[in-house]
């Protein structure tokens, strides 16, 4: 673990996924420090997305742990089916002295488990108990965990890159964040923008990118926006005009298809206002 | 030099300690780190945890590293070369040209120029100007280029003193979003929902009921939280009606509330509080009292800035001659009634001596509306009494 490890530039971003750099030097950090990636930034900014990306890049299978409310950090682990034992001990269909048919891996178990090493996502940290971060520090660290039903324990024979994101519901607490390695993602300036509307619609004319992204900025600048749009919007946004056959002239005197960029009646009310004051 | 950023952090009070430091030293050991600018991000990445810090990490970047970046006078001095840049593509042999240059060759060039140059230099590939190869200027194309102002490539320092973060430090900024995840510390989970499946309890009927099945269920555990929200909607909080707005959109969507109420009062609470503002339909406060029981927590939006007869005296807007208690009476009313009260005030502390605003501190704990106001007052509301 000590020794320099030259091929750490290993995540370069993929065609059909545009990072920037500093996302890239991150990412390839927290390989290089065998450290979780946390991953926090605005709804829409490619969070999940990050994950597949770097997967498909370094050719590893995509492991995802999709965190619910109800969600507990055993769960992730492995899953005891004690009713299904209790009910076939009652009829007597299987045998149940054997406890091992009735333990079920869960996806972090799974990705301890496997013969290859893996990209484990753990999706959506935030939405789970405020205590659940503090259940995987354990296992994250040390990278095995306990069954004690069969008082056996499950180490992982390669560590997985874990990658983890929040949407910041939650604040995570602070020996969890200790352990990671941090990256806001920001919301991508102009240059960035172009390129990512580019790997969704390759073949859109230059003026009605340029007026649209242009257009996209100013909603995002109206002040008192409860949604700001983001990037899925902007695609969104992107897909209905090219239906509609919107020209790039009709969007600088219009904003056509404005739901399709904003998710709340207010904030469509509040963007005709400022367009009415003409700002 | 790391030792100082590590120091420089903390006195940005952000949280680092030997679990950071050790891996900011694994970093620069693997090599991960190896210029300014992946100091910069990757350095950023372990050490700092939450974008609220990023403010800080660019201040503290930019006090431990200033010497890397030009000193702002010389900024000035030739910031007029710089004002408009000139178009005009550059070939990528030249691009090539310029790599092979250090962060300390092009320092070192950088002073010699500014004391050789005395004109404006546009589109050239020797002294500070736009558009060109030289290391210096703006809108230039040399990888190893110190930016003197403006767009275009930018480097680490550009980055930390361009302070682009600004907007996320956790003590000034709030949005509607924000304000909910801090609301969400208001609870106190009781088994009092709906019935899940006890497994313990299962297995334990079941064997007592010799093998046979015997499910158990119990209630699913929810937060017992009950919040009564009293907002100020007198004149001179118009200011922070957008503020208020949004903590009021936040409490209203969080739907983990057992029950939750809200009025407004103007100024001061009086003989009545208000559902609607514009039509000044309400109920007697004395109502609130009586029907709420003392558990239900209570937070105050108000300037607490009136003149001191409003305190004072009763009635304030309402006054129809009945008035038998001032509005201080009232908030200590609140005080009594209640277990936990806490006054949120979207005013900065540092106009908190004026009289009314002390008198109200005396009967309600005070805190700025600010995300971490709010956190602290949210977290005395759930201290034990």
């Amino acid at each position: 673990m000590n020794e320099a490890n030259p091929s750490f530039e290993r995540f370069r971003g993929t065609a059909r996924y545009i990072t920037s750099p500093a996302l890239r030097q991150d990412v390839n950090a927290a390989i290089a420090l065998r450290r979780p990636l946390l991953v926090k930034g605005e709804p829409g900014t490619g969070k999940t997305l990050l994950a597949r990306a770097v997967a498909e890049d370094l050719g590893l299978p995509l492991l995802t742990w999709h965190v619910k409310s109800t969600t507990k950090a055993v769960d992730g682990m492995y899953h005891y089916d004690v009713v299904q034992r209790l009910n076939d001990s009652r009829f007597g269909d299987r045998d149940v002295s054997d406890i091992r048919a009735y333990i079920r891996l869960g996806v972090m178990g799974r990705a301890f488990a496997s013969e290859e090493p893996v990209v484990l996502l753990i999706d959506e940290i935030d939405k789970a108990d405020l205590e659940f971060p503090n259940d995987l520090l354990r296992e994250l660290d040390e990278m095995s965990f306990h069954v004690h039903e069969l008082d056996e324990t499950v180490t992982a024979k390669h560590r997985p890159v874990v990658i983890i994101t929040s949407n910041a519901e939650k604040e995570l607490p602070d020996a969890f964040l200790r352990r990671c390695v941090f990256h806001y993602i920001s919301f991508p300036d102009r240059a960035l923008m172009e390129e990512i509307v580019k790997v969704h619609f390759p073949d859109l004319p230059q003026a009605l990118l340029e007026s649209a992204i242009t257009r996209f900025y100013e909603v995002r600048g109206v002040d008192g926006l409860r949604k700001k749009p983001s990037t899925s919007e902007l695609v969104d946004w992107l897909f209905v005009l090219v239906r509609g056959g919107v020209p790039a002239q009709e969007l600088a005197r219009n904003l056509p298809f404005l739901g399709a960029l904003l998710k709340q009646e207010q904030d469509v009310a509040t963007v005709q206002r400022r367009r009415a004051r003409g700002l | 030099m790391f030792l100082d950023l590590l120091y420089a952090l903390r006195r940005q009070r952000v949280p680092v300690g030997p679990i950071e430091w050790d891996a900011l030293c694994e970093a620069l050991r693997q090599g991960v780190i190896q210029d300014l600018d992946s100091l910069y991000t990757v350095g950023r990445a372990v050490l700092v945890k939450t974008e609220g810090h990023y403010d800080a990490w660019d201040l503290a970047f930019a006090e431990v590293f200033h010497d890397a970046a030009p000193p702002p006078e010389i900024k000035e001095a030739i910031r007029k070369w710089l004002e408009e840049p000139v178009p005009g593509g550059i070939s990528e042999d030249q691009v090539a040209q310029m790599t092979g240059m250090s962060l300390e060759e092009v320092k070192k060039r950088f002073q010699e120029m500014l004391e050789r140059q005395t004109e404006r230099h546009d589109g050239g590939s020797r002294f500070i100007g736009t558009g060109g190869t030289s290391p210096f200027g703006t809108g230039g194309r040399n990888p190893m280029g110190i930016q003197v102002a403006g767009g275009g490539g930018r480097t680490a320092m550009a980055l930390a003193e361009g302070r682009q973060f600004r907007n996320y430090r956790t003590d000034v900024a709030i949005d509607v979003r924000q304000f909910r995840v801090a609301l969400r510390r208001l609870r106190r989970l009781a088994r009092e929902g709906d019935l899940e499946l006890d497994l313990d309890g299962t297995v334990r009927r079941t064997a007592d009921n010799a093998g046979d099945i015997d499910l158990d269920f119990r209630p699913s555990r929810r937060n017992r939280v009950r919040l009564l929200l009293l907002m100020d909607a007198g004149g001179s909080m118009a200011p922070h009606a957008e503020l208020v707005s949004r903590l009021f959109t936040a409490a209203h969507q969080s739907d983990h509330w057992k029950e939750f109420r809200y009025y407004f009062f103007h100024n001061c609470v009086y003989r009545k509080v208000y559902t609607d503002i514009e039509t000044y339909r309400g109920v007697p406060t004395e109502d609130v009292l009586r029907e709420l029981s003392p558990e239900w927590k209570v937070v105050f939006v108000g300037d607490a800035c009136m003149a001191p007869w409003e305190l004072a005296a009763g009635g304030g807007y309402e006054g129809d001659g009945r008035v038998h208690v001032t509005g201080i009476d009232w908030l200590r009313r609140f005080r009594t009634h209640f277990r936990r009260t806490v006054w949120l005030n979207p005013d900065d502390p540092r106009f908190w001596n004026h009289t009314t605003v002390a008198a109200i501190r005396a009967v309600h704990p005070m805190f700025p509306l600010t995300l971490d106001g709010l956190t602290q007052a949210l977290r005395h509301l759930v201290r034990p009494v």
